[in-house]
């Protein structure tokens, strides 16, 4: 299960937290903080997974930005590290070349990408048509 | 890239994006959340538009890591909003800025319930997202049967119902009871023909996590899963959209495969054999290509297949294909591969044939412990040590001990302790077990804690053929420049009991030793220089005929700390000092520490401890407690002397643990244990509460470093108590203390449906019940709070007459800290205050436990709260004339108590005070239904009229349609009445043959346990 997911920049910077657990505020900064420090130094030549706490972290940077999922111990990383990457896809298919500004200024859009694509910390569809579809269905509704 | 026509908050965003310094973006923030502040003020003057906006801005302030303790309020109320645009904002930011423990959102359950079942799909889809997200424990109970509704509902779009299916399954989590497992199996099969992938994919995950906790109920799914395994990965048959790289959705096959592997075995030989050409084609046809993607994908499809074939215990040959193909892996560069390879090599460790073959790789292995990443060194590490057995343990203790001196920090303490527990559990002497922790201490002395140190004079004091050569060794690494503390410590310790052993040595005569540890003296702190004097107190007392020169020396030293500042300290200096002038008598006071009792190993108690929380139980945790039934026969045969299993660190697999055991236990077992010294350690460190695990959130644990502090202790106090020897305590009371009061847990659980019902050091009966008319399910959950296995598991049910009852079958063992849940039936035939006693019993090593539990399935869980209208009660209560049917009686004896209390009391009883019937103020009156087959449905009346001058009595009348239910009725209230559990009790009285001067049972002295014992 993914307990959260976190896109971070270089610098530390949240550009989406999404939390599938419950979590108080004060440890969710102290889950940012540790998560970015935990990725942002390591090696490119490194693996993908990293232990955090008695869960894992699996992440992917994409130019400046982090994203990091956490899962049990027990989870499948490939598939998780593969996730990450289709819900890159995704966004990259949505902005037609997504860039960290296209999800500051749209972050809105970015959580309801997340929404049909993970829920419950679960995948919920791994179409990238199907979601792509639904996103122009949503926008007409607005 | 503008945010559709949302001006203000694009601006907003620039804004912040041009802040030169976190300063200006902390005014900048400040000035909006004002500006947000006072518009929320005057909601009426804002537009949909405009709070839309608003709560935008919020949230975007809060991903910036600002506190937002406002306008949680506006974002629930835009879930009620009518229009899309507005709700979906509140749908999101709700979910982003709350969590389920917020009361904002339990407000909300309405509104979202409402989305789910009106017609509106859009709205529909964001209800289920929100519940699915954030959804608690109260939206479990109010949306599960609508959310399974929309799963299985034929005219909902796909779109609707995967969002269901994940809904459901966070409610599932939240709550298990929410899904009954009898009426919902069918349908989860069903669900697995759907042809949508979306759909297919979504419930698959709940699938799995539903097979996690209770295979049994899905069998039906097992050759689902296998064609839908066989349509993927043979087949092909998927739509374009679903492959990935073309790879027919790794997702789907990876969950698939998960969920095959909570079924203990696939017995319907063509479903295997299906099964194994699928495994086997995946196995085989998996290679190495350049896109760095579909190699993921298609290696993430393989890990898993690899996964299964493992658990389904596939012939040898296979098996031999998968460790050929791990032993491929950890040679390849790739990272993540290597990391893989190890991690499931690791787990392939419980495959009993191919160990052997894994030995082969050690020097592999070996290298990717020096890997320059550290989540390789860790699977490196975690593989060497779970391959570690007598075998090799010399080549790979000292492998991981010469690492150490070039081990980074982040790996030195699970280095150290890793090396120091395969030392323990396989040494193949003691004298090489002995080195080995001295070499540890002497290369990361910061990284051995206490507990290692104990455990080498654990085993030192007791075997004799250890303590000329243990005295040997400290005395040698005194002599190195610079030591560390412990080491210090440690060799003070040995040479202070044992240095007479060396006395014809050269450089080892008293003086000699005393010198150079008094050397160190300067440099230690408190806790050293205590040891040390008691070393010196030591070595006078072996040094005769004395010698009058190293007398003064080391009295001068005890006068000197005779004044010391820290009480220890000055204790024992004075003790030491008057002690050591006594002469002879100081033989018998100070004599050779006796034999410590056997116990388990605190390290690797520790190792155990850090065990990871998941959403599913581990796949291969539950194997392992399969296995562990399976294997009973060998636990049995295990020489049972009181030293427990070693358990699993991780993923070790079970048949090396019960080789850990055997040598565990024959290391022990030199020690032929005279149980002459109070064992000041608890027997286990209780886990915090079982029950509570499995009914709380799923969060994510503090980190593991905090222990148990509480072994730490340990020996220190041993040390401490018995340095002076005063008089050896007789071998503890052997019986199992139970944790609380078991009168008042029961009285408590008479008036509430959940909680404990027992408790002791090992093990906690947990209890969870549900009464609906004369029918009950009570559901024991028995957890096992220790690391070894709990066997010989009973469970009796003693029914009164009047109760059916029948309990699912008990397990024979409960695995090391797992949880077993016994569905208890109960059926209410007649009216009747006899009460059903559970006989519980089950071993500990040899100990047998039993005790006999009542069980809270009293005569008030059967009564229904009614409140009836004067209307209704006066005519009843006419119509009930007299005896038998009405019976009155003046009790004495009352505990006094308000007469609101009183009210209170009946109402928790199920008897509801109807207030304003008895116009007499000091009057009670209380209807009910008592349900039991034999009456039915039954209203009974109650009236009480109490004595304001003389609280201590009052008069009772009952009356009923059945002259046996008011006769039993009237017996049980009164008994409420005159024997009310008085709720601070002290815990337990200590049985009598224990010693006074024994501390008290560690289940006492744990804070934990006390407080357990108080509420």
């Amino acid at each position: 299960m993914i307990r959260f997911i976190l896109l971070q920049n270089r610098q530390g910077k949240t550009r989406l937290a999404k939390y599938y657990i419950s979590l108080e505020e004060s440890e969710k900064h102290k889950v940012e903080y540790e998560v970015h420090r935990l990725v942002v130094n390591r090696d490119p030549k490194f693996t993908n997974f990293v232990e955090f706490r008695n869960h894992k972290v699996i992440y992917r940077r994409y130019a400046g930005l982090f994203f990091s999922l956490c899962v049990d111990i027990t989870d499948n990383e490939l598939a998780y590290l593969e996730s990450i990457h289709l819900f890159v896809e995704i966004l990259d298919h949505f902005f037609s070349n997504v860039c960290e500004l296209d999800l500051v200024f749209n972050f809105h859009k970015v959580y309801l990408i997340l929404d049909e694509f993970i829920l419950a910390g679960e995948l919920q569809e791994t179409s990238k048509k199907a979601i792509i579809e639904r996103m122009g269905e949503l926008e007409k509704q607005e | 890239m503008a945010l559709s026509g949302m001006r203000g908050l694009s601006v907003f965003i620039s804004d912040i994006r041009n802040c030169q310094n976190k300063e200006q973006e902390r005014l900048r923030v400040d000035k909006e959340l004002g500006n947000v502040r006072t518009r929320f003020k005057n909601e009426k003057g804002l537009t949909p538009y405009e709070k839309k906006k608003y709560v935008w801005k919020m949230l975007y302030i809060y991903m910036l890591g600002y506190d937002v303790d406002f306008g949680h309020m506006e974002a629930v109320s835009l879930l009620s909003a009518p229009k899309y645009p507005e709700k979906q904002v509140g749908y999101i930011v709700t979910s982003c800025l709350l969590n389920e423990n917020h009361d904002f959102l339990r407000i909300a359950i309405n509104a979202v319930r409402n989305d789910i079942i009106g017609r509106n799909e859009t709205f529909q889809c964001l209800a289920l997202t929100l519940a699915g997200n954030i959804g608690g424990r109260e939206f479990a109970e109010s949306l599960a049967p609508d959310v399974q509704k929309l799963l299985i509902s034929s005219s909902c779009r796909p779109l609707v119902r995967k969002k269901a299916a994940l809904c459901l399954l966070r409610l599932y989590r939240k709550n298990p009871d929410v899904v009954n497992v009898d009426g919902w199996s069918d349908r989860m099969a069903q669900l697995l023909d759907e042809r949508d992938m979306g759909v297919l994919t979504s419930s698959m995950s709940l699938l799995v996590s539903l097979v996690s906790n209770n295979h049994e109920a899905y069998w039906s799914c097992v050759p689902k899963c296998v064609k839908i395994l066989e349509r993927l990965a043979r087949n092909q048959d998927v739509p374009q959209e679903y492959t990935y790289y073309g790879i027919p959705s790794p997702w789907l096959q990876v969950k698939t495969m998960r969920a095959l592997q909570y079924f203990p075995t696939v017995e319907d030989p063509n479903t295997r054999r299906s099964l194994f050409e699928v495994l086997q084609r995946i196995l085989m046809g998996t290679d190495v290509v350049k896109n760095v993607n579909k190699n993921n994908a298609s290696h993430a499809v393989l890990f898993e297949a690899l996964a299964l074939v493992m658990h389904l215990d596939a012939e040898k040959e296979m098996m031999s294909q998968c460790v050929a193909l791990l032993g491929k892996f950890i040679a390849v560069r790739e990272p993540n591969i290597r990391y893989l390879g190890l991690e499931n090599m690791t787990r392939m460790l419980m495959v009993a044939e191919v160990q052997d073959i894994i030995k082969r790789h050690q020097a592999q292995i070996i290298t990717s412990l020096k890997d320059p990443d550290i989540s390789i060194r860790r699977r490196a590490l975690d593989l060497l040590y779970g391959m570690c057995d007598v075998s090799n343990a010399k080549d790979i203790v000292e492998e991981l001990l010469q690492y150490l001196t070039t081990a980074d920090f982040a790996m030195r303490e699970e280095l150290s302790l890793k090396a120091a527990i395969l030392a323990e559990k396989f040494a193949p002497d003691l004298s090489w077990y002995v080195d080995v922790i001295l070499q540890l201490i002497d290369k990361a002395g910061d990284f051995v804690s206490d507990d290692i140190w104990f455990r080498v004079v654990h085993f030192v004091t007791n075997n004799e053929d250890l303590q000329p050569y243990a005295a040997l060794k400290a005395r040698e690494y005194l002599d190195k420049p610079a030591i560390h503390e412990t080491m210090v410590k440690v060799s003070a310790y040995l040479l202070g009991e044992y240095s007479h052993l060396l006395a014809r040595r050269p450089g080892c005569s008293p003086k000699e030793i005393f010198n150079i540890i008094h050397e160190k003296l300067p440099t230690v702190s408190i806790s050293t220089i205590a040891i040390l004097l008691s070393t010196y107190a030591k070595i006078l007392m072996h040094t005769q005929p004395p010698d009058r020169d190293l007398q003064s020396q080391i009295w001068a030293v005890f006068s000197k700390y005779e004044s010391c500042i820290d009480a220890e300290i000055q204790q024992r200096a004075v003790e030491y000092h008057a002690l050591s002038m006594k002469g002879a008598a100081l033989m018998d006071i100070l004599a050779e520490m006796p034999k410590f009792p056997e116990r388990q190993s605190p390290l690797i108690k520790k190792a155990e401890d850090s065990e990871a929380d998941t959403a599913e139980q581990s796949a291969i945790k539950l194997r392992a407690q399969q296995q562990n039934s399976n294997a009973l026969v060998v636990t049995d045969q295990r020489p049972t002397n009181g030293a427990q299993p070693a358990g699993q660190l991780g993923l070790v697999k079970v048949p090396i643990l019960s080789n850990a055991d055997q040598s565990a236990a024959e290391i022990v077992s030199h020690a032929n244990g005279a149980l002459t010294v109070v064992d000041p350690q608890p027997p286990s460190t209780p886990s915090p509460d079982l029950l509570g695990d499995l009914l709380g959130p799923l969060a994510i644990e503090g980190p593991t470093g905090a222990a148990p502090a509480s072994v730490a202790s340990g020996l220190e106090g041993g040390v401490d108590a018995d340095a002076l020897a005063i008089a050896p305590i007789e071998e503890q009371a052997n019986a199992v203390q139970p944790i609380g009061d078991i009168a008042e847990r029961f009285h408590a659980l008479c008036l509430k449906d959940s909680g404990v019902l027992y408790e002791d050091p090992y093990i906690q009966i947990g209890l969870k019940a549900e009464w609906g008319g004369h029918r009950g399910r009570v559901v024991l959950f028995l957890g096992n709070k220790i690391t070894s296995p709990l066997n010989s598991v009973q469970a009796l049910i003693l029914p009164p007459s009047h109760l059916k009852m029948e309990l699912s079958l008990v397990p024979e063992t409960i695995p090391p800290r797992a949880q077993v849940q016994c569905p208890l039936e109960v059926m209410n035939l007649q009216p009747s205050r006899d009460i059903a006693v559970l006989d519980f019993s089950y071993k500990f090593g040899t100990q047998l436990v039993n005790v006999k539990l009542r069980l809270p399935a009293v005569l008030n869980k059967f009564l229904q709260p009614i409140s009836v209208s004067a209307e209704e009660f006066f005519p009843q209560w006419r119509s009930l004339s007299g005896p038998p049917l009405k019976l009155q009686e003046v009790v004495r004896g009352v505990r006094p108590m308000p007469l609101a209390e009183m009210a209170n009391l009946f109402n928790s009883l199920n008897l509801i005070v109807c207030p304003g019937l008895d116009p007499n103020p000091n009057n009670l009156v209380a209807s009910t239904t008592f349900y039991s087959e034999s009456t039915r449905a039954m209203l009974c009346l109650i009236r009480t009229e109490t004595d304001p001058a003389d609280r201590t009595q009052l008069r009772m009348t009952v009356a009923s349609g059945d002259p046996t239910l008011t006769y039993e009725l009237k017996e049980f209230v009164k008994e409420q009445l005159v024997n009310i559990p008085v709720p601070s009790r002290p815990p337990l009285a200590m049985p009598s043959h224990i010693q006074p001067t024994s501390p008290p049972p560690s289940a006492i002295s744990d804070p934990g346990a006390l407080l357990a014992g108080l509420l």
